[in-house]
């Protein structure tokens, strides 16, 4: 995660400000470490089977699938959008993908990643294009997909089932291989969590995402090509959709029609909680890694003392509220503090 | 003067526009004779083309003809003003400059004489055109200096984006302006004035050769507008043109080399500025017919709405008035004076931090417009779509909405009785209406106006306050309101009219109070006002006498 933030530290040059804009960032990014680490301390405390290889190397695998739909969906956030349609989309791709052991047996794995993405590509240009170029409202356009694309999903699965016996031994391990102790999903999901950050920072496209957010009629006066960036984050959404339903269904092995039903509400409170502004403009996709990753650890955390799986649900809607009650508290604050920041500097 | 601009413009086709100098009939006696003013832009333009120039621009949304064949011409190294009343189609002018909008006829010119086609905002930057709005929008989540260069930002190898040349040279840009902006703080939070330094800027960054300022200093404080001075003077000595908007008279005077007036979408004139004093600009701008004034005197009875020692904060002081009845009093002044505030606090719309709103004997609660409806006071806003009508319901509920109340039987609206009396009010306004049930979206925006009046004046009120009653409407309906305002309070009713519209101040108003920036500067009798005089108190000239006359109270 640091990896991604190294090419915008400077320590060369002489200034004794620090970039105001990053201290906010790192300050959210370091809450959110902060609060893992007392969640963390906590639970092992009370269960110390929770800080085991076994358990670290579940709850990242477990949270690999996420954080990587929600560097997507975080990318649309930023442009004042919402991609409702990521669950669909993870749960057509899983069924699409894994059926494709059984109608072409002994198919390379890469080729399914592959037929996954080019599923989640394709939802995701249809998306887009409705939002971006008929100018409707993502929340419709994404919310009608969510249905539309679970309707093509049962459609297509009709009474069947992918079941694990049909999938190769080789598929069925990818969550749990691991290069140095660390679970191969998430040292790629890292990656491109890493990539994604650095381009969202270092290339004109990638802020064009941050000032459509924070204001679209300027960001079209600006001479933004508003529909196109718009058009291409609804696209990136989709196609990691897509590879995580592949990964979804070496997770699961048995997959039906309703696999990864209402999956996106939990990527939007990831994003959420990994501190992206829920009206776009600020956040970054290290947040919402950060956040699917802390969301992950109190589902385990919950599940490991004991508590009923009922009550983790309501834990990760009152972290939700929590999350942006303090954003909301700090950028009243920030807004202060840039106030007086005026008052010393200006006139 | 309408006849004066139209036999000045054909005249001079083309390219002569710019030589053309109008004036007002008023301005005619002026210090200078408007052939010795030609002659002297003539050798002016001749040693040096303009850098930029619209031709024979006509613009009209609608019925309304913002401009009509208004010629400008800007050069490199000076700052040109544009003055002229609200509504006079400056904006509209800055708009055309912007890419905003196409005008309808008539063209820019480049300095090689080569018409320019602006499509979009992206096309005048492309063509070093910069617009500096009173109020820019930046965004707020980015760094200052990514604000500056949004979609330029500097790159290196792999079109990475070069962070650390864009913040050297955002530094650099607010050194050469003299303004310590940290370039890596977010926009949030940054004053206007400091919001327009980031314009500005932009505009430096992409070297722009004109620059387009639109009431930069509306918002600004004393020591603001003096740093803005000192920018708009570095961009001046830097070669830039710059066209400079602002109202007040005496900033024009204070950076401006040319002038440009608009009085009802036409130019009046456009000359040097050293040849004029403020009273030429003032009569330029006012300077029409002066609306016929049968109206007869009358008596106005006791005084019925009484405003003592209003004040807010930073947006109006010390405002004292009474409106007797019979009697229509106007508040005149600039756009962003006060006016409107004053009347929504007196309505209780807005709150105020001290003073007294009295009708008759009663005070009413501030902050509570219906105390002020239940004590007789109608309120008619100046955005009719927003907030004077429901624009999706029929023309019935809208009339009868604010009589609610009356009409219902036991708590039940009864339709029939509704319809009745929408329809007799809408008759005695004259409303042109297809059909009653028809939504207020239906209707032409002068009929919208009736409605809204028809709604207030059926709770028969007996204080109204309207707030620009005739902005957009065309001039027959403009017509037919005034007379209504005029028969209301014929009929005892007190009326306060807030309007930017001198012709229509003088043609109906018996009495004229003047706000500048917030406070009350001149009163005037109806026997003693002119557009002159109003105008004067409004832009704050001293060399228009102006006097505190006491109304025969």
């Amino acid at each position: 995660m640091s990896a991604a933030r190294e090419p915008e530290a400077e320590p060369s040059e002489p200034e004794s400000q620090r970039r105001l804009v990053d201290v906010v960032l790192r300050a959210r990014t370091f809450g959110i470490i902060v609060v893992l680490g007392v969640l963390v301390l906590i639970t092992a405390l009370i269960q110390s089977r929770f800080v085991g290889g076994g358990e670290v190397r579940f709850i990242l695998s477990q949270t690999a699938l996420y954080a990587l739909v929600a560097v997507g969906e975080a990318m649309v956030i930023l442009t004042r959008n919402v991609d409702l349609s990521v669950g669909s989309v993870v749960g057509l791709s899983a069924y699409v993908s894994a059926n494709m052991f059984g109608t072409h047996p002994g198919i390379p794995i890469v080729l399914v990643f592959l037929v996954g993405l080019g599923v989640g590509l394709g939802c995701g240009v249809i998306t887009g294009a409705i939002t971006a170029i008929g100018r409707v409202p993502s929340l419709v356009v994404t919310l009608a997909m969510l249905y539309i694309i679970r309707g093509v999903d049962t459609i297509i699965v009709g009474s069947g089932v992918v079941l694990a016996s049909t999938e190769p031994n080789s598929f069925l391990n990818i969550p749990t291989a691991t290069i140095f102790g660390l679970p191969d999903l998430a040292l790629a999901v890292a990656v491109v969590v890493a990539i994604a950050a650095y381009y969202l920072n270092s290339y004109r496209s990638g802020r064009d995402l941050y000032a459509i957010g924070s204001d679209p009629d300027a960001a079209r006066r600006a001479g933004i090509p508003v529909a196109k960036r718009v058009f291409t984050a609804f696209v990136i959404s989709g196609g990691l959709a897509g590879l995580g339903g592949v990964v979804w269904a070496s997770q699961y092995a048995t997959i039906e029609s309703t696999a990864a039903s209402g999956l996106e509400l939990q990527i939007i409170a990831s994003v959420v909680v990994g501190g992206v502004a829920i009206f776009g403009g600020s956040g970054s996709v290290v947040g919402a890694a950060l956040g699917a990753l802390l969301l992950q650890t109190i589902n385990s955390a919950l599940n490991v003392i004991g508590v009923s799986s009922i009550w983790t649900e309501a834990i990760s809607g009152l972290l939700l509220i929590t999350a942006i009650t303090l954003d909301r508290g700090i950028q009243l604050r920030v807004a202060a503090a840039l106030r007086r920041r005026r008052v010393r500097l200006g006139a | 003067m309408r006849e004066v601009s139209e036999q000045g413009d054909p005249t001079n086709p083309g390219g002569q526009g710019s030589q053309n100098v109008e004036r007002g009939r008023l301005a005619g006696g002026a210090a200078d004779s408007p052939s010795t003013a030609s002659t002297q832009l003539l050798s002016q333009t001749g040693a040096r083309p303009p850098i930029l120039s619209v031709r024979e621009a006509t613009k009209a949304f609608g019925a309304v003809h913002a401009l009509e064949g208004v010629s400008i011409d800007l050069y490199a190294g000076e700052v040109h003003a544009l003055v002229g009343e609200n509504g006079a189609g400056k904006s509209t002018l800055v708009k055309i400059f912007g890419g905003v909008h196409q005008p309808d006829s008539g063209e820019l010119v480049d300095a090689d004489g080569h018409a320019l086609v602006l499509t979009g905002p992206a096309d005048a930057r492309e063509a070093g055109i910069a617009i500096i709005f009173q109020e820019p929008t930046l965004f707020p989540d980015l760094s200052v200096a990514e604000n500056v260069f949004i979609g330029r930002q500097p790159r290196r190898s792999g079109g990475r984006i070069d962070h650390r040349a864009m913040r050297r040279q955002a530094r650099a840009l607010f050194e050469r302006l003299g303004v310590p902006l940290d370039p890596d703080r977010p926009a949030r939070g940054l004053s206007i004035a400091e919001q327009q330094i980031v314009e500005i800027g932009k505009a430096l960054s992409f070297d722009a050769k004109v620059v387009v300022m639109d009431e930069p200093t509306a918002a600004l404080s004393a020591t603001e507008v003096a740093r803005l001075f000192g920018v708009v003077q570095s961009l001046r000595d830097h070669g830039a043109a710059v066209l400079f908007i602002s109202h007040r008279l005496e900033e024009v005077f204070a950076i401006c080399q040319r002038v440009t007036v608009l009085r009802d979408g036409r130019r009046v004139l456009s000359q040097l500025l050293g040849e004029l004093t403020a009273g030429d600009l003032v009569r330029a701008m006012v300077g029409r017919d002066i609306a016929a004034r049968e109206r007869t005197q009358h008596d106005a009875g006791a005084a019925v709405l009484r405003v003592a020692e209003l004040q807010r904060a930073g947006i109006f002081k010390d405002i004292s008035f009474d409106v007797r009845a019979g009697e229509i009093v106007a508040l005149a002044g600039l756009v962003g004076a006060g006016r409107s505030e004053v009347a929504r606090a007196a309505f209780g719309i807005d709150v105020y931090d001290s003073g007294r709103v009295l009708v008759g004997e009663r005070a009413l609660h501030k902050g509570r417009p219906i105390d002020a409806m239940r004590a007789g006071v109608a309120f008619v806003p100046e955005d009719r779509r927003q907030q004077g009508l429901v624009m999706d319901m029929s023309i019935i509920d809208n009339i009868s909405l604010a009589s609610l109340r009356r009409l219902s039987r036991h708590g039940l609206l009864i339709p029939s009785v509704e319809r009745s009396f929408a329809s007799d009010w809408a008759a005695r306004l004259q409303v042109k209406y297809g059909n009653i049930a028809n939504p207020a979206t239906s209707l032409s925006g002068g009929n919208q106006q009736k409605v809204v009046l028809a709604k207030w004046l059926s709770r028969e009120p007996a204080v109204i306050i309207v707030d620009e009653p005739t902005r957009g409407i065309d001039v027959a309906t403009k017509a037919e309101v005034h007379r209504l305002l005029v028969e209301l309070s014929r009929s005892g009713v007190a009326v306060l009219m807030i309007s930017s519209e001198l012709p229509e101040v003088l043609a109906v108003a018996d009495r004229i109070l003047v706000m500048r920036e917030g406070r009350l500067v001149a009163e005037f009798a109806r026997a003693n006002a002119s557009e002159e005089r109003i105008m004067a108190a409004a832009t704050g000239q001293a060399d228009v006498p102006v006097a505190l006359e006491s109304s025969p109270a």
